[in-house]
């Protein structure tokens, strides 16, 4: 197709001059919007923020906000909870997100199970914000429908069991309900692409169904695996509304504490508030680059 | 292969109730708002209220103008990068990832400290211009789901033939483009619209933080407030949702029925 492409442009070339010249220019009209939005209103934001958090408040350059991230125990304290919080949803939705991807597509299962757990995934990995906590709370807080008939039915109270929705593992289980249908959507493709073949090979020579897994499996789909719970990671980092309305501001997460300061100034300092928005970025940027670099490595095997 | 299939039948039996229990007592909980008996009463209430239909019609104009400043932003840079300008697909993907890497409260942070009324460019000013703002906000919340939408329709056409058939029939570049072009890609367009769509109408951070009357705030107030009324918004959310993803799969069935006369 390519070259086939390439081949009516070059035939075409020779025309004018100014054709070509003028579709240059059109291009480059084409794609400035685009630009100009980037700079505006990505590129120039972050930048601010970024400049500002290496700045005291008369403009000099300092990296006392970058200590202070780490020195001031609110604010660490404020990083740990998310970072438990996201590692703990992260790793758990990727372990059951995989075992219902499993269970679909090599499982051995109803065929029709599959495009509807799909299409469900697809619902819920958007249903989150506000309604998730709404339902949650609903389903699970001290009035909520579960709570109540585990009492009225076998006498069993979860909140003196010491459960709590709007806790460390509450918060966990909420975020559960998009990171789950996430790592479905994204590693039903993986699996798929293990090709009949290599199981069949590998079977012929002898191995088990656990030396397959181990041994030619696993080794093909760890970049996938591990690169989708960074993407999760970052997933729930970064996300603020379900967490406010569950809990208000009794979790101290950083997304809500940014949430304060960027209303009220809570940390009596605005540099110290682009520091913190820096140390945001800083983490998730990581864990999205490394998953665009481990996705870029497991896409070989899907040619 | 036996144990494998039981195994199989627990992660959907464990998955599938996990899934489908908070949805039961959410729309349980819901009808409860009468004493002794279930009602619709709930859903009466904030259907009646008229901050619930001054919030929502407020978030859908955000939402069809976010996709209609999306697409126009989107589907020229994608159509020239295809066909003229592949040397900039590496920096307009690193671009469009963006949004996936910087939080949205982090990116509206910078909007309120670069745009704010004592800036050079003071659009949280007037509530008109703090509306365009929170719409490119929200093209830029938006902008990773467009532009692979789009991106991947573009790849699926062959923009160069069509482009010199229509070329050679004399067609101008924007005929080309709104014509021919965007035609073809009408279903990826559409996809990524209805994504938009289910992102941006119950989005909370941007809207709340930059103080305008849209459907997050509300449910958020409404949350802190009401006992029944939030599960009944909560059910609303969930059909809506349902329904941008439901409207995706329609628009890309109808497509394939075509292709294959």
């Amino acid at each position: 197709m390519a070259r086939e492409g390439q081949a009516i442009t070059q035939a075409s070339a020779p025309r004018t001059r100014t054709v070509q010249f003028g579709q240059t220019a059109w291009a480059w009209a084409g794609v400035t919007p685009f630009f100009v939005f980037a700079l505006l209103f990505l590129i120039a934001p972050t930048l601010y923020l970024v400049v500002g958090a290496f700045q005291d408040a008369e403009g000099n350059f300092t990296l006392a906000n970058i200590a202070q991230l780490f020195t001031q125990a609110s604010i660490r304290s404020a990083y740990w909870i998310s970072i438990k919080v996201s590692v703990a949803s992260a790793v758990v939705g990727a372990l059951l997100g995989f075992a219902l991807a499993y269970a679909v597509v090599l499982g051995g299962l109803p065929q029709w199970l599959r495009p509807t757990l799909m299409t469900f995934s697809g619902v819920a990995s958007n249903f989150a914000g506000l309604p998730l906590a709404f339902a949650f709370l609903a389903t699970l807080g001290r009035t909520g429908i579960v709570t109540t008939l585990l009492i009225t039915v076998f006498d069993f109270n979860i909140y003196r069991a010491g459960f709590n929705l709007l806790s460390f593992w509450g918060l966990t289980l909420t975020y559960l309900y998009f990171q789950i249908p996430l790592m479905v959507l994204i590693i039903t493709p993986a699996l798929d692409g293990l090709k009949r073949e290599w199981r069949e090979a590998a079977s012929i020579l002898g191995a088990s169904h656990w030396e397959y897994w181990r041994h030619v499996a696993l080794p093909i789909l760890w970049p996938a695996i591990v690169g989708t719970t960074l993407l999760l990671f970052a997933n729930s980092f970064g996300a603020i509304a379900t967490a406010y309305a569950l809990t208000g501001s009794s979790l101290n997460i950083i997304t809500i504490l940014l949430y304060a300061q960027i209303r009220g100034d809570v940390l009596h300092d605005q540099n110290l508030g682009y520091a913190l928005a820096l140390g945001m970025i800083v983490i998730t940027g990581l864990s999205n680059g490394a998953y665009i670099w481990l996705r870029a490595r497991s896409d070989r095997w899907q040619r | 292969m036996k144990q494998q299939k039981i195994g199989s039948w627990i992660a959907i039996i464990v998955g599938t109730l996990y899934f489908v229990v908070p949805l039961i007592g959410t729309f349980e909980f819901s009808l409860r708002m009468r004493r002794g008996e279930y009602s619709l009463d709930a859903y009466r209430v904030v259907f009646a209220d008229p901050r619930f239909q001054a919030t929502f019609g407020y978030s859908t104009l955000m939402a069809v103008l976010t996709i209609i400043v999306g697409v126009l932003i989107v589907v020229p840079t994608s159509y020239w990068i295809q066909l003229r300008l592949p040397k900039l697909r590496p920096v307009v993907e690193f671009i469009t990832l963006m949004p996936l890497v910087i939080p949205a409260i982090v990116i509206v942070f910078g909007y309120l400290r670069l745009y704010n009324t004592s800036s050079i460019i003071p659009m949280t000013a007037t509530a008109r211009s703090t509306d365009l703002l929170l719409v490119f906000s929200y093209v830029a919340l938006a902008l990773p789901y467009m532009y692979r939408a789009v991106d991947t329709g573009m790849r699926a056409i062959d923009v160069r033939v069509l482009t010199e058939a229509a070329e050679n029939l004399g067609a101008s570049w924007p005929t080309i483009l709104f014509k021919v072009i965007l035609p073809n890609v009408r279903v990826a367009i559409l996809s990524g619209a209805f994504l938009t769509f289910a992102t941006v109408i119950g989005e909370f951070t941007m809207a709340s933080l930059l103080n305008r009357p849209a459907f997050g705030p509300y449910l958020q107030l409404i949350g802190a407030n009401r006992a029944y009324e939030p599960s009944a918004l909560a059910v609303i959310a969930f059909l809506v949702t349902w329904a941008c993803m439901g409207l995706i799969n329609v628009v890309g069935h109808g497509k394939q029925i075509k292709a294959t006369p």
